[in-house]
């Protein structure tokens, strides 16, 4: 909310979501005064933001940064998001923290079926991000976003506790930045974008299908 | 305690209808084990449990191994001396022999009663495809049984008379062994920024499948259509 304006000139409306026609050093006055101008939006994903529920599950190693984020020692209730919910009914925020077997597979994206709108994954950790060390064996998943949409992405191996708050940061400046209406309104907005996706099946060889080419397509290779 | 030898020598004595050979190690740990006949060893190993000498009440590990079908060759050098005095002649003469495949469970077994071990026995399946049971010593050692899971999951040797025997690790659908040597996995590996030679072979088994579009392997590739799905 009090993120400074870019040398807003008064003549241009300031592109601060909450400004309307009012630049953000008239608002800033204004406050000094005692008024709080803001908008419906602003407010709406200022609350979201600052008050994220994960849901409370690990995969492997990364796990354990999570756990650790959430000690006195980082902390992670000073961005509000210490509540780890045990049932994917009451969490916001799925992170995927270490390796998806393909036998997890499965089940990982039946959770975030399970999950209410507006939701957000931060795949945590190499693992979760493509399978990472895992990744020329058989049965590591090759990253999550193969199956479910990811919103943040984390490098590490694992990443360090502040790695993770800051990912969760960033998640937080996601959400601020998020519209409610309009054209490109937040995905939980729409009714038409997708909030379940199709979980795979156990095949003889491998998950039916290995991808949601809906949700991913593999990177292509850089040309000669 | 015994040596392999000696146990060797008490179990053909207690059980002369029995099979049991020493498997020799040649590397300088020389953990020598035994190989015991299948249709035996469950009495074989109740012996090695029960006996007040050995006491191994311990099975500590579980191994699988695979052995595929594999021609050996045999060198027998032959030295013909020359008769006319100068140096003998050193005639080679290799035979292949096919060696056929088969599977393995190795188990390593202590007594903690008697503080000692290990001993290692072995047992062989008798083929790859249609023979590949053995019997489970489950009943003998209790912890082998998550081992011998996972190696009838990942080797697909059947235990018989195991408890449970159910897979392990990869999920009950699943049809394959992966640690088997044969084992082709799942061609679901897409191209990689690597420089690693093995993982470029992959990729490029892949990318034959798919498209030609790797480096020096073909046309140009199609526009990345998903370069921006992981900032």
């Amino acid at each position: 909310m009090s993120d400074p304006a870019p040398t807003p000139s008064p003549a241009a409306p300031a592109p601060f979501p909450a400004a309307g026609n009012i630049s953000d050093t008239d608002r800033e006055d204004l406050r000094r005064h005692g008024i709080l101008m803001t908008s419906m939006e602003e407010l709406y994903n200022w609350g979201r933001s600052n008050s994220i529920w994960p849901l409370q599950f690990g995969l492997a190693c990364c796990a354990i940064e999570m756990i650790a984020a959430a000690t006195a020692r980082f902390d992670i209730a000073r961005f509000g998001a210490e509540i780890f919910r045990p049932s994917p009914r009451q969490a916001d925020l799925m992170i995927v923290s270490g390796t998806v077997t393909k036998k997890m597979a499965p089940l990982v994206v039946r959770l975030w079926n399970q999950m209410p709108e507006p939701k957000y994954c931060i795949a945590m950790g190499a693992c979760a991000i493509s399978g990472g060390p895992f990744k020329q064996g058989y049965n590591v998943l090759k990253g999550i976003d193969r199956f479910i949409p990811v919103d943040i992405y984390i490098p590490g191996c694992p990443p360090r506790p502040e790695a993770l708050l800051n990912g969760l940061v960033q998640l937080q400046k996601k959400i601020k930045a998020e519209k409610l209406t309009g054209p490109d309104a937040a995905r939980h907005t729409r009714p038409e974008a997708p909030s379940e996706f199709p979980i795979p099946v156990y095949g003889a060889h491998d998950l039916e299908p290995t991808k949601n080419p809906a949700v991913w397509s593999p990177p292509s290779p850089p040309s000669a | 305690m015994d040596t392999v030898e000696q146990i060797r020598d008490r179990l053909l004595a207690r059980f002369p209808a029995a099979r049991v050979e020493l498997v020799t190690n040649p590397g300088t740990a020389a953990e020598h084990s035994l190989l015991l006949d299948p249709a035996h060893a469950h009495d074989l190993a109740l012996f090695l449990r029960d006996d007040p000498a050995l006491q191994l009440d311990y099975c500590s590990n579980v191994t699988g191994i695979d052995w595929p079908d594999k021609d050996i060759t045999d060198v027998t050098k032959t030295t013909i001396p020359d008769p006319a005095g100068g140096p003998p002649k050193v005639v080679e003469q290799k035979t292949v022999r096919h060696q056929p495949g088969f599977l393995e469970a190795v188990y390593h077994l202590y007594s903690i009663a008697l503080k000692q071990g290990p001993v290692i026995i072995r047992l062989r399946t008798a083929n790859r495809t249609d023979g590949v049971a053995l019997p489970s010593l489950t009943p003998i050692w209790r912890s082998c049984d998550f081992q011998e899971r996972e190696i009838f999951d990942l080797f697909g040797i059947i235990f018989e008379r195991h408890p449970d025997l159910r897979r392990l690790l990869m999920w009950d659908e699943f049809k394959d062994h992966p640690m088997r040597k044969d084992y082709v996995e799942p061609d679901d590996y897409e191209w990689e920024p690597t420089a690693h030679a093995a993982v470029l072979e992959k990729a490029k088994a892949h990318a034959a499948v798919s498209v030609a579009s790797l480096p020096g392997s073909g046309p140009a590739p199609a526009p990345a259509k998903s370069a921006e799905a992981k900032p």
